[in-house]
This record gives C-alpha cells, sequence and structure tokens, in this order.
C-alpha cells in the first residue's frame, strides 16, 4: 500500500503519479491521505489500480476514470466520476450534483443520497444509490442502469433517451416523455447483478422500471408542449 | 391588370408591405403548413454593420510602407502559452471553426484537415466527437468539449493539441446543438450512443458545471487529465463580450474564441440565428477591453469568428485587437458547398446556389453537409484540401498585403488607429472615426 499526502505533497503530484501507474504496474494499492475537499482528486485514472480516498472530495473526484477503482471514504462533491468509461467509483458517504454525468461505463457506488442531475446525460454507466436521489436524475440519460434504492425527486428520466432507471421507493413525479415500463426477467437479471457488485441487499423484486415513452423521439407538432 | 375600375375611377397601384414582405408571408404560410418552426443551417442572413463598413487608410508621408513580397510581414501566432507545457504554434492567423461529424460527413471532416496542415493551421472538431479521418489528417486539432459530451472519452482528450469548451455559438448564443434524424447514420449514431433515426438534441448547458466558479474547476479538472500540456480554449458567444472574457480568464482559459451572429451553425431554429446574439463587429473591442482591463491582452489570445470571408476581415479583426480568427462556413464554399454547378439540384430542392442552408436534411447536393453514401462521393477529400489550402494561403497574402501597406512587419501590428469607418455604426461599434472625420459615436471626451 503506497499512501499519499495530498496536503504535503499537492494535487498535480497525485494526479502524475497515478498516471504514471502502467497496466502491469505492481503498486496496485494507493491510499490518499487529507483530501479536505481538494478537486480533481484521482482524474483521469487509465490502469487497474485501487485508490482509496481517506475524507471527502471536492468536484470531480474519479472523473474520466478508465480501469481504476476509486473509493472515497467520506461524501464527494458534484460531478464525481463525471464521464467514467470503465472501473469503479464507490462513495461511502453522500454525492452532491451531477454523480456519473456523462459516464460511458464502468459502475458509480454511492451507499449514501445523491443529489440532483445524478445521471444525468448518462451514456452507458451503472450507477447504484443506496440512498435516495434528488431532482432531474437521468435527464437526457442515453444509455446504461441508474439504480436507486431509496426514493427519486422530481423529474425523473426528462427527454431521456434508452436508459433503464429502477427505483425502489418512490418517485416524486416523472419529467417529460418519461414513463413506468414493464419489470422483464432480464431486467430482475440486470438488477440482481448490480445489486450484487454493489453491496446492497435490497431484492430486485422490490423495484419499478422507468425509461422513455420515446414520443419526443422525432418532432411532433402534437407534443409541442412538452419541448 | 386594367387601370381604371368600370366607372373610370383610376386604381391605385398595388402596394406589398414592408412589414408583410413576401419573405415573411412565405414564412407565415410555411409555418401554418407545418407547425414546426423553421430549421436552418448557415449565419444570420440580415444584413448587419460588418467588415465591410471598415478601410484601411494605408500607409501616408508619416505612415511608410512596407515593400510587398520583399520586406517581412509575419503572420505566425502561439496559441495557449499562458498556462500550457505545449502551446500552439500556427503559421497563419486563420484556423479552422469546430464543425460537428455528423453535420458533415467524414471526408469533409478530412478534407478541412488536409487543407488546414497544408497551410499550416489547426482544424477543430464538434459535437459529435473526434474522428480518426480528422486526427490523421490534422497536424493540430482542437477538441471541442460540449454540453453533449457525445463521444467524449480522455483517450481522444490526451490525443488533442487544445481542447475548446463551448459554451456559446454566434448563431445560437443559449442554444443547444440539433441533428434531425436523417442525418443519424449508423456510425453517427453509434459515436452518439443514441438510437439511429431520432431528431438528437444537444444541451445547451453543461452538465456538470454552472457558472463562472464552476468553470475554474472544470478546467483544473481537464487539465490535471492531460497534464497541464495542452491549451485550453473556452468559445462563447457574443452575448456580453465584456463579462464573457473576463470571466473565461478568471476562470484560467489560455485562449478565447469568441463568435459573432453571423457565425454559421449546422442546424437551428431560423428565429434564433437571425433574433439572438449580436454582430461581430460589435463584439471585438468589449472582449479586447477586458483582456486590455485583466492586463491579459496578447497573453490570453482571442480568436474571432463569425462572417469571416477574406484577407480583408481578418486584417480587420486583428486590427482590433483579435490575435486569430476562425473560418466556419467560408471553409465550406472553399471545399465546394453552394456551388453553381449543382444548380439544376439546388432547383429541385426549392433553393439555389447560395442560397441552400438545408444542411439539416442531409440532402447536400455538394456531398458536404450529408451522410448519404451515394452523395458523400460526389466529394474528393484531396481535392477539397487542395481548395482549402489555396483559399487559405489567398486569404493570408491578402492580409499581408494589407499589413505592409500600413507598414507592419507583423500582422499582429495592426492596430484600430489604421482605420476608418464608413458608417455611424460601424464607427460606433469598432470604436474608430466615421471616414473623414476624427470622431467616433461615444468617443470619450466628445460628449455624445
Ligand atoms: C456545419 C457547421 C457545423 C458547426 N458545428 C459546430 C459545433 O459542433 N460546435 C461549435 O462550437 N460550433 C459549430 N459551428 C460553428 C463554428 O464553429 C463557428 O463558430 C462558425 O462557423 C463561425 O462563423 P462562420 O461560419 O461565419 O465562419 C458549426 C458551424 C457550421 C457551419
Amino acid at each position: 500500500m503506497q499512501t499519499f499526502d495530498l496536503e504535503a505533497l499537492g494535487l498535480r503530484k497525485l494526479n502524475s503519479t497515478l498516471h504514471e501507474q502502467i497496466e502491469d504496474t505492481n503498486q496496485t494499492a494507493w491510499e490518499v491521505i487529507n483530501p479536505k475537499g481538494s478537486h480533481a482528486i484521482a482524474v483521469g485514472l487509465d490502469s487497474p489500480i485501487e485508490v482509496t480516498i481517506k475524507g471527502s472530495t471536492g468536484y470531480y473526484c474519479g472523473g474520466m476514470n478508465q480501469k481504476a477503482t476509486i473509493k472515497v471514504v467520506g461524501s464527494a462533491g458534484p460531478g464525481t466520476a463525471e464521464n467514467m468509461m470503465s472501473g469503479k467509483v464507490i462513495i461511502e458517504g453522500d454525492a452532491s450534483q451531477y454523480a456519473g454525468a456523462t459516464g460511458h461505463g464502468g459502475l458509480l457506488v454511492i451507499k449514501g443520497n445523491a443529489s440532483s442531475r445524478c445521471g444525468i446525460s448518462m451514456k452507458g454507466i451503472n450507477i447504484v444509490v443506496h440512498g435516495n436521489i434528488g431532482h432531474m436524475s437521468a435527464f437526457m440519460a442515453q444509455s446504461g442502469n441508474l439504480v436507486v434504492c431509496g426514493d427519486a425527486g422530481d423529474a425523473l428520466g426528462d427527454s431521456c433517451y434508452e436508459a433503464r432507471l429502477f427505483v425502489r421507493g418512490s418517485v416524486k413525479s416523472l419529467g417529460a416523455d418519461c414513463e413506468e415500463k414493464e419489470m422483464r426477467p432480464e431486467h430482475i437479471q440486470i438488477l440482481k447483478e448490480l445489486l450484487a457488485e454493489a453491496e446492497s441487499d435490497a431484492k430486485p423484486e422490490e423495484f419499478k422500471r422507468y425509461g422513455s415513452a420515446r414520443n419526443l423521439y422525432n418532432f411532433d407538432v402534437d407534443n409541442a408542449a412538452a419541448y | 391588370m386594367s387601370s381604371h375600375d368600370e366607372n373610370g375611377i383610376p386604381h391605385t397601384t398595388p402596394r406589398q408591405s414592408a412589414t408583410f414582405t413576401s419573405d415573411v408571408n412565405s414564412d407565415i404560410r410555411r409555418a401554418a403548413a407545418t407547425g414546426i418552426y423553421d430549421i436552418r443551417g448557415g449565419g444570420a442572413k440580415r444584413k448587419v454593420p460588418n467588415f465591410d463598413d471598415l478601410l484601411f487608410m494605408g500607409a501616408s508621408i508619416s505612415r511608410y510602407p512596407l515593400e510587398g513580397y520583399r520586406e517581412k510581414c509575419e503572420t505566425s501566432v502561439t496559441i495557449g502559452g499562458l498556462h500550457a507545457s505545449n502551446p500552439i504554434e500556427l503559421d497563419i492567423p486563420i484556423t479552422i471553426a469546430g464543425m460537428s461529424f455528423g453535420a458533415l460527413s467524414g471526408p469533409a471532416k478530412e478534407a478541412l484537415g488536409r487543407g488546414a496542415s497544408a497551410a499550416g493551421t489547426s482544424t477543430t472538431t464538434g459535437d459529435g466527437g473526434m474522428t480518426p479521418e480528422e486526427r490523421g489528417h490534422s497536424s493540430k486539432l482542437v477538441y471541442q468539449y460540449l454540453p453533449s459530451r457525445y463521444g467524449m472519452n480522455p483517450d481522444d482528450l490526451r490525443k488533442a493539441d487544445a481542447i475548446e469548451i463551448v459554451v456559446g455559438q454566434g448563431a445560437k448564443p443559449g442554444g443547444g446543438g440539433m441533428l434531425l434524424g436523417q442525418k443519424i447514420s449508423d456510425r453517427v449514431a453509434e459515436m452518439r450512443n443514441l438510437p439511429k433515426g431520432i431528431d438528437q438534441r444537444s444541451a445547451c448547458r453543461h452538465p456538470d458545471w454552472t457558472g463562472p466558479d464552476d468553470l475554474e474547476i472544470k478546467i483544473l479538472e481537464l487539465r490535471e487529465i492531460t497534464g497541464w500540456r495542452v491549451p485550453i480554449y473556452v468559445k462563447v458567444a457574443g452575448a456580453r463580450p465584456y463579462y464573457d472574457v473576463t470571466l473565461a480568464v478568471k476562470a484560467g482559459a489560455d485562449a478565447v474564441v469568441l463568435d459573432g451572429m453571423q457565425g454559421g451553425t449546422a442546424a437551428t431554429q431560423d428565429v434564433f440565428i437571425e433574433h439572438v446574439g449580436q454582430p461581430t463587429l460589435a463584439i471585438i473591442r468589449p472582449a479586447v477591453q477586458a483582456l486590455q482591463d485583466l492586463g491579459m491582452h496578447r497573453k490570453v489570445q482571442l480568436i474571432l469568428s463569425g462572417g469571416i470571408r477574406s484577407g480583408a476581415d481578418v486584417a480587420k479583426a486583428m486590427a482590433l485587437g483579435a490575435d486569430a480568427v476562425a473560418i466556419g462556413s467560408a471553409a465550406l464554399i472553399a471545399l465546394g458547398d453552394n456551388d453553381p454547378k449543382w444548380e439544376t439540384e439546388y432547383n429541385k430542392l426549392g433553393t439555389t446556389a447560395g442560397a441552400y442552408d438545408d444542411w439539416h436534411e442531409g440532402k447536400d447536393p455538394a456531398g458536404i453537409t450529408t451522410q448519404d453514401p451515394e452523395l458523400m462521393k460526389r466529394f474528393d477529400p484531396i481535392e477539397g484540401g487542395r481548395r482549402l489550402r489555396n483559399y487559405l494561403k489567398v486569404m493570408t497574402l491578402e492580409a499581408q498585403t494589407i499589413a505592409r501597406a500600413c507598414g507592419k512587419n507583423h500582422m499582429h501590428n495592426l492596430e484600430p488607429e489604421d482605420l476608418v469607418a464608413l458608417t455611424m455604426e460601424a464607427a460606433a461599434m469598432a470604436r474608430v472615426p466615421l471616414s473623414g472625420t476624427d470622431w467616433w459615436p461615444g468617443k470619450p471626451g466628445t460628449g455624445y
């Protein structure tokens, strides 16, 4: 285990050291101490290393992650794991706005609650939130799965495309063109795998699925009020 | 038509309304028939004060000229030296603006790369991500970071020579992108991770930041991902240039791209193009003023776009304080867009060469703004690249001709004092004297 004191050594040194870790590095386990809410911690990683951050992070922790596993033992600021491509980001506490925004792949696990716009514009990422999510989550979500073990706020899935949204608790309101969908066996299977990987003991059968009604896919004057 | 009625009373001459013109009436009829606003490509078609309203004075007894072709007039420009370890070095101050793959075909993007590289300048990706064609053929490629983040990934980010965070476009300040179903081929759909054939809306705001304080952190993140190597530009529409430039610089931009209302777009609502944003001529001086007030003029580069057509436009933009310009529409015309040789086909589409702007429909007779494989075959990227290179060279020679006539050995030495304006409006916007006077509206100390 390599320990990196962020306060003493600075952000540039942290990210450049993590970027230097090549595919078959033998320094696979890293611990970052004294993050103190700094922004852009462990961004742009590109190797299968494990980074544990002991404390809370600012904006964009784990941004554009590829292959790495990043764990925040604390809460994460806005845009955590934004545009993640692969790998895993785990937030032990809560996550602020835009968690997992535009992510293309990998798994984001939020053990606490997530704020508004969770999974905005997601493009293939899987997100599992153990608690609740805020308003406008999965806005324009394109693909991937958003799993919410608690409740969802207003306007869930507004203008979403092909992303699958699973909510166990209540949904305050659905956004434009988002509707409840049938739960089929393949969805139960997806949930089973994601919940197991995210260490949640929620039962797949307890969830409802939401997704695009596909009424706004091509412009139609009769839907003008929804635009 | 008889001139009198049956009682011998003369008819008045039928008079068309200046308010309800035939253009307006056709817009109303189109709206009534379809129930959807008019979408089109291109920039504002209305007449606004522009660079044609400015003139250079040239040399005289007090200013002596440089000898054409013999005495050097430098054109090189370095962009992004403030924070980046690898700034962009361009031979000419004319760059190719960001145009999306999706709006343009793969071969058209390749031609832009070929032409720009041969002329020693950069080209720019667009909404839809980076294609191998343009990366492969562009010696310097600027990678746009847009609200949609279509195709955004860290590998391409690290392949870029600069990153351009797009906040706005001159054609549609505050508007997002649009790519209608007709142009969503398999390849475009896959790059954007969306179903084929649907109308794609690109968001108008970034999904993970709002406001200047967030932008500063976003720039930090992008720099950390790319190791502080490449410059980061911020592109803004010509909305509130003084404040936008100030805030972009404060957020840590290496360069600001400023796009006026004549700037082209691939597709948006006509009402947006014609009624939102300020003319290119009007936005330069406030932007330069912002840089000067921050002590950042020439340190943070200003790249101006929106209706740049000729070396004269380049020289005028630079005299008013821009470090470089970017061209979109003009580059497409150089490639063969709107060429009269396709006139019969334009006629079939209900238009005429020069006016064709339904780029979103994907039926471009010139094979440039399309994803139709048959139409794309009409366009040869090698020939297109050659034409673009020629055009860029001509613009540069023209700009040098003017700069030498004004006695400048570098394009950057052109200054507002070299210019006069032909109209009051242009004088006020460019803050140069009305021709024949030493005055412009708003000149400090003149009481007007
Ligand atoms: C076909 C086309 C596609 C465009 N796509 C983009 C884009 O993806 N992103 C962007 O920031 N600007 C885009 N623009 C705007 C240009 O980057 C640039 O601001 C504009 O073309 C400059 O004005 P000009 O066309 O008068 O030269 C596009 C313009 C055109 C003509």
